[in-house]
């Protein structure tokens, strides 16, 4: 992995790096895909997995509960909602500081293993929105592994365009609870404009999944 | 004759629509849990940590179902940054706190935590509701479910060490 490493983009991540090669925004984006479907329902982590998941699916989807804070609460809050809506599809994008937060959330997720909710981890190795500090995936801690320690059955690490069409099905259609590593260079890429009231996102959210608010 | 508040109390949260029960172990919830575990209609959700219960009931009113968090008053302290979410997003939240460190507590690890349960979930916006005997419970349980469900409140019934009786460290 070594021999990839690069950085990517300016800013406040100039001069860092990752053990990954990928550019986090048009991974993000490929990886989810085709996301224009009423029955595919997003939580995203804050920060950076927040506008990747805007931009990929628009920044007005209300389909997409993102976080702004409660750090390490998306992968939970994605447990909530796929055991509410076991019909719908239901995917968390977190960052690895932030599953790291909560990590024996992978356990708790595990054993009730739904069918329908998904994991991806967007990790660039760093705590992007503090100041891109060096994160513990960086020196040797590998979520994927976390995952399938805690007993998750699909497990995909992404590192190359080549292993995108394996992940894109495994978020898409795991049969019981997924989790895809997505190992990403250091960028900073734009953040996506959208209003952070926490109330108005969940009833925009309601309405489109209840058809109520 | 003795009420039988715990299993009384698990049927009324069941007939209050309650489908996602989530906890860390305890004793003074053991019915509940037990119950939760048996019932195909319920979600039983086994957490490592409180703080995920928090964000777990957000997710569930998100899709439209009711979940109470089940917890001892020491895993109040784990869960309160995540009590942002809930006040934040008008999110319902509904605790059950079975309380240590509370009424004839014999273990001084317990105190400090216990003593600070309810102010701690004050300042955090959270209502605490206290059942102090057996039936306290059902009438305060009716009234925490319909200010959390219907106003979108944060509640957290305690469940005090006078109802559950202080564990024996003699």
């Amino acid at each position: 992995m070594a021999s990839k490493t690069k950085a990517i983009g300016g800013g406040r991540s100039a001069g860092k790096q990752a053990s990954g090669h990928l550019e986090r925004r048009a991974a993000v984006i490929a990886l989810l895909g085709d996301t224009n479907d009423d029955d595919l329902l997003f939580v995203t982590g804050l920060a950076g997995s927040r506008s990747d998941v805007l931009e990929a699916v628009g920044a007005d989807c209300k389909r997409v509960y993102p976080l702004s804070g409660a750090m390490g609460a998306a992968t939970s809050m994605a447990l909530g909602l796929a055991l509410a809506q076991p019909d719908k599809r239901v995917i968390c994008v977190t960052g690895d500081g932030e599953l790291l937060m909560n990590v024996g959330t992978l356990a708790t997720i595990s054993i009730l293993n739904p069918p329908n909710l998904s994991i991806l981890c967007v990790d660039n190795e760093h705590y992007g929105e503090t100041g891109f500090q060096r994160s513990h995936t960086g020196l040797g801690v590998d979520l994927a592994r976390m995952a399938e320690g805690a007993g998750i059955q699909a497990v995909r690490t992404v590192v190359d365009e080549a292993d995108f069409d394996e992940a894109a099905k495994l978020l898409r259609s795991s049969n019981g609870a997924g989790f895809v590593l997505l190992k990403v260079g250091v960028s900073d890429p734009p953040g996506v404009a959208r209003n952070r009231d926490a109330v108005l996102n969940k009833a925009w959210f309601r309405e489109a999944v209840l058809g109520k608010a | 004759m003795a009420i039988d508040w715990p299993n009384e109390l698990y049927e009324q949260l069941k007939a209050g629509g309650v489908s996602q029960f989530a906890y860390v172990p305890d004793a003074g919830h053991q019915v509940l849990i037990d119950r939760s575990l048996a019932d195909p209609d319920v979600h039983s959700v086994a957490l490592t940590t409180e703080e995920e219960g928090v964000a777990l009931l957000a997710g569930a009113h998100l899709g439209g179902a009711k979940g109470v968090l089940l917890m001892q008053s020491s895993g109040v302290g784990n869960c309160i940054n995540f009590i942002s979410l809930m006040k934040g997003g008008n999110f319902p939240f509904l605790t059950l706190v079975s309380m240590r460190g509370d009424f004839g507590e014999g273990n001084s690890w317990q105190i400090p935590m216990g003593q600070a349960t309810k102010p701690v979930l004050e300042a955090m916006g959270v209502t605490c509701l206290a059942a102090q005997s057996a039936q306290d419970v059902a009438p305060v349980v009716e009234a925490a479910m319909t200010m959390a469900y219907q106003s979108e409140m944060c509640i957290a019934v305690l469940l005090t060490q006078r109802l559950i009786g202080a564990k024996s460290f003699a």
